[in-house]
């Protein structure tokens, strides 16, 4: 934070930063990834680029309240389980031509269904944020995770759906241009729906309402002595970033063909954190490479050994005791303040 | 529904909420004394429940076994409080949480290493076997004894707070952090102390519903997300919070399995009746939890009011 | 001058806070009337500062009311009285470390200036916010300093900035707890002479225990002890009020002053 604000009020945009450098060198590295690839015909990496973009939706997402906000959700597991939810019952609706709850149809356009995610996914989230930002510390941790439990065995006594084994989703969504199928159209629209929340927790984190919650992370006493409230405006940070997992929910459950009470699990809500982490707390490009790092150890390191996750414990030990910026900072030289 | 089943389901509750008291008065007196939020309690927990079944196992003997538990979950958690533990004492929560997170990952796949993913054997001994009559209830003398043990920890947990010295000091360390060491307490024994009993306590818990339950990896971490929930009810710190928050919550959770899918028969078919009372069976105590939460955002006891 | 025929500018009515058997604020009736500076003065643990807390709103008192320019604040949050016009310095300075002297001072005036629910323009080109800020940082001499992250600024500076903060709100009064505490004697005075231009504008409830400071600045002073209000008056009259003399100032009347 102390960087980026000196920056902004010293030196005009013409001049790059290194953080800025590491960012545009990621983004690039994600954009050529799966166009070689394709060009290889190796359909497997760009899937692969595909699922790092969306996990790191789903973190751009925590770090809009963890990073910036200084909320420490650990039930944001909740709102990916919920977008994938709701593409997997439109899906499965629209593929049986039934109605949901006797009521509404199915759909299988993304354009319908992304609105969808996002309402329930906001009304969940300030159901959810109402009560647990009235507590703090980590009493607020504690509340996040077990809502979130909560949620997760909701989906698995939903035999209807899949219940413990979860569903399928035979067809992937569609939408309005391209082929959905075409593995490169696909990963363009992850990634466009990326660096879309990508901009929008920019410029949220630039404007009024981002100088509110910077304060609210950083002093909220300050804040209610200047004389706005810490609560209403965490809650709304609360609620968007819901949104933006939420909507990479949806994403991966398409990638995937399938959605069940994993996407809900308490340790996806982990490794959720664990990706901001790794990229860096409160960087807004943090979690591409968080996303980009933890993508490869899970594929790679999993491909060794099904005891990888021993491995990720170690790093991420390593990075909390002794490395504190996360990977950015560990490029840029910047450990994290504050 | 007869009395008989009534008062089992109580029963049951009341061995679910003493396991819960294991679990949660452990994480509670960690966080009252040291300030420490330890997901990786669930791993001292499954610890504690694979050394019982490795000793019962060679040993033949259950209570041995028992003993290595508790014991071996202790040594873990001394072990993992002077290595990483106590590196993140003045650290903020979310360290604390990632770094235990870390330790649980560890742990985990540890000792799925060690021990294969299979689930390890782990019987109730015959001598514990039957069940015995208490009034119109026949009820397993094995879970009696759970039962007896929760009261037991619960008195000991009492005698050693309020009439020791190190429960003077613990005590004292739960009011006032820095005075503690000002006044000459040699805080890591102190810290390394509470956290082995809290680990034992949760290696103790693990090692009983091992024999009743199985003995596998990832056991612990229902029962960890469970003791959260306790002592967010009870009031984080408070001891008797944690013991009236798992009373509550392990009567609540049973009863409500049991009784809510029976509840919505008055009024719904039975298929539908079991599906929507089982789906509100399992968010029965969160909902409990939001409600306590509305009313008393700090818990129904919380130790620093 | 000080008006005394007009509402007051604060008024507190029997207010009262217990602690168990502490009571820490004993029915406690006071006032702050427009143009005046009013000092509240009293031993340690006397429950100054949890008479401030509980004027701001970030303390619920067990009974009484708040009146703020006649309207009653009493179940209003801390914001919400900020708002109103309620500016508050704290005695140990709670400032947004990393961020500038001018970052910490905007937030208040865009708290004045319309919704904080605007997502989209850049706060940083925000021209009318950053020359509102500006205003505040200025009155307290700190405009060369507006780009230091408040980590680099001494202790004197924070506490300007403090109060900067406050009259970013354009504030109808200043609660101020103790602001030249740690304050080497330059700084005490700067700090006086700029208490003196701001009362007529913005009348000021001081709590200070630098007695030449007060004695120089209060048109009226309250002596808090255990709770309770036991004198009240102009300056001369506490100054040579028996009872304060002795309890306090820890002076008797058979040694001379």
């Amino acid at each position: 934070m102390l960087k980026l604000n000196f920056s902004l009020s010293r030196y005009p945009n013409l001049q790059l930063s290194r953080e800025s450098w590491v960012n545009l060198a990621l983004l690039l590295a994600m954009v050529l990834a799966p166009v070689i690839a394709t060009a290889m015909d190796e359909v497997y990496y760009v899937n692969l680029s595909t699922r790092i973009i969306i996990v790191a939706m789903a973190a751009v997402g925590l770090n809009f309240a963890l990073g910036f906000g200084g909320m420490v959700s650990f039930g944001h597991a909740a709102f990916f389980g919920l977008g994938g939810y709701v593409a997997g019952i439109a899906a499965l609706h629209s593929f049986e031509d039934t109605l949901f709850l006797g009521l509404v149809p199915g759909t299988d356009q993304m354009l319908l269904i992304w609105p969808v995610a996002l309402i329930i996914a906001a009304i969940i989230a300030v159901l959810i944020g109402a009560i647990s930002l009235r507590t703090q510390g980590v009493y607020f941790i504690m509340i996040t995770l077990a809502f979130a439990q909560m949620i997760y065995y909701f989906a698995i006594s939903l035999t209807t759906y899949g219940g413990e084994d979860g569903l399928s989703i035979i067809l992937r969504n569609n939408f309005v241009i391209g082929d959905t199928n075409n593995p490169l159209h696909f990963f363009t629209l992850c990634f466009v729906a990326l660096l879309m929340s990508l901009w929008l927790t920019h410029r949220m984190v630039g404007s009024r309402f981002g100088a509110a919650l910077t304060m609210a992370k950083l002093n909220d006493t300050r804040l209610a002595t200047a004389g706005i409230e810490p609560y209403s405006i965490r809650l709304v940070a609360f609620v968007v970033s819901a949104m933006i997992t939420a909507t990479s929910g949806v994403l991966f459950a398409d990638l995937n063909g399938f959605v069940g009470p994993s996407m809900l699990s308490w340790h996806r809500s982990g490794e959720i954190i664990v990706i901001v982490v790794l990229g860096g707390v409160g960087r807004l490009f943090g979690p591409i490479a968080g996303a980009i790092a933890f993508v490869l150890l899970e594929t790679f390191l999993g491909g060794f050994t099904d005891r990888w996750q021993f491995f990720l414990g170690l790093i991420l030990l390593g990075i909390v005791l002794f490395a504190r910026g996360g990977l950015i900072g560990l490029m840029t030289g910047n450990a994290r303040h504050g | 529904m007869t009395l008989a089943l009534a008062l089992e389901q109580l029963l049951n509750g009341i061995q679910f909420g003493v396991m819960l008291f294991l679990m949660a008065s452990g994480l509670t007196l960690i966080f009252g004394v040291m300030g420490l939020i330890n997901l990786a309690h669930g791993s001292l927990y499954m610890v504690g429940a694979f050394v019982c079944a490795y000793v019962t196992g060679i040993t033949g003997s259950f209570w041995l076994g028992l003993l290595a538990g508790a014991l071996g979950a202790a040594m873990m958690g001394v072990i993992v409080e002077v290595l990483v533990i106590r590196r993140l004492y003045h650290r903020d929560h979310l360290d604390q949480v990632l770094a235990t997170f870390a330790l649980i990952l560890i742990l985990s796949e540890g000792t799925a290493w060690v021990f294969g993913s299979q689930p390890l054997w782990l019987d109730i001994p015959s001598v514990l076997k039957g069940s015995i009559e208490l009034g119109s209830v026949i009820y397993p003398i094995y879970r009696i004894l759970i039962i007896i043990v929760g009261v037991l920890v619960a008195v000991g947990l009492y005698l050693l707070i309020s009439r020791t010295r190190i429960g003077m000091r613990i005590r004292a360390g739960e009011n006032d952090r820095e005075m503690i060491g000002a006044l000459g307490v040699n805080i890591s024994a102190l810290y390394t102390f509470v956290f082995a009993l809290g680990a034992a306590l949760a290696g103790l818990a693990g090692s009983l519903v091992g024999a009743l339950q199985s003995v596998e990896v990832g056991m612990g971490e229902p029962v960890l997300i469970l003791a959260f929930v306790v002592i967010v009810i009870g009031g984080i710190g408070s001891i008797k919070g944690a013991l009236i928050g798992a009373m509550l919550v392990g009567i609540v959770d049973t009863l409500g399995r049991v009784f809510l899918p029976g509840i919505f028969e008055w009024f719904m078919e039975p298929s539908a009746a079991s599906s929507v009372g089982s789906g509100l069976a399992s968010m029965l105590i969160y909902l409990l939890m939001a409600v306590v939460l509305a009313i008393k955002p700090k818990g129904l006891f919380p130790a620093n009011a | 001058m000080v008006d005394s025929i007009a509402e007051p500018i604060l008024r507190i009515e029997r207010l009262h806070k217990s602690f168990g058997a502490l009571h820490a604020t004993d029915n406690i009736s006071l006032d702050l009337r427009k143009g005046e500076i009013h000092a509240l003065i009293g031993p340690n643990g006397a429950g100054k500062s949890t008479l401030i807390a509980q004027i701001a709103g970030s303390l619920k008192p067990d009974r009484g009311q708040i009146f703020l320019d006649g309207e009653d604040v009493t179940h209003l949050s801390v914001a919400a009285r900020a708002v109103k016009g309620l500016g508050r310095c704290f005695q140990v300075s709670s400032l947004a470390m990393p961020l500038s002297v001018r970052r910490n001072v905007m937030i208040a005036s865009q708290a004045i200036s319309g919704s904080s629910f605007r997502f989209w323009k850049a706060v940083e080109s925000d021209k009318a916010l950053i020359a509102a800020a500006d205003e505040a940082i200025e009155t307290m001499g700190l405009l060369d300093r507006a780009d230091v992250p408040v980590s680099f600024l001494s202790h004197g500076e924070r506490r300007q900035l403090e109060v900067g903060c406050a009259l970013a709100l354009k504030p109808k009064l200043l609660l101020l707890d103790e602001p030249m505490a740690g304050m080497g004697a330059g700084g005490s005075e700067r700090f006086t002479m700029l208490l003196e231009s701001l009362k007529l504008e913005i009348p000021i409830l001081l709590i200070e225990h630098d007695m030449d400071a007060v004695f120089r600045l209060a048109d009226r002073i309250s002596v808090l002890v255990y709770g309770q209000i036991v004198a009240h008056g102009t300056a001369e009259q506490i100054r040579h009020n028996p009872l304060v003399r002795e309890a306090y100032l820890g002076v008797t009347d058979e040694v001379d002053d």
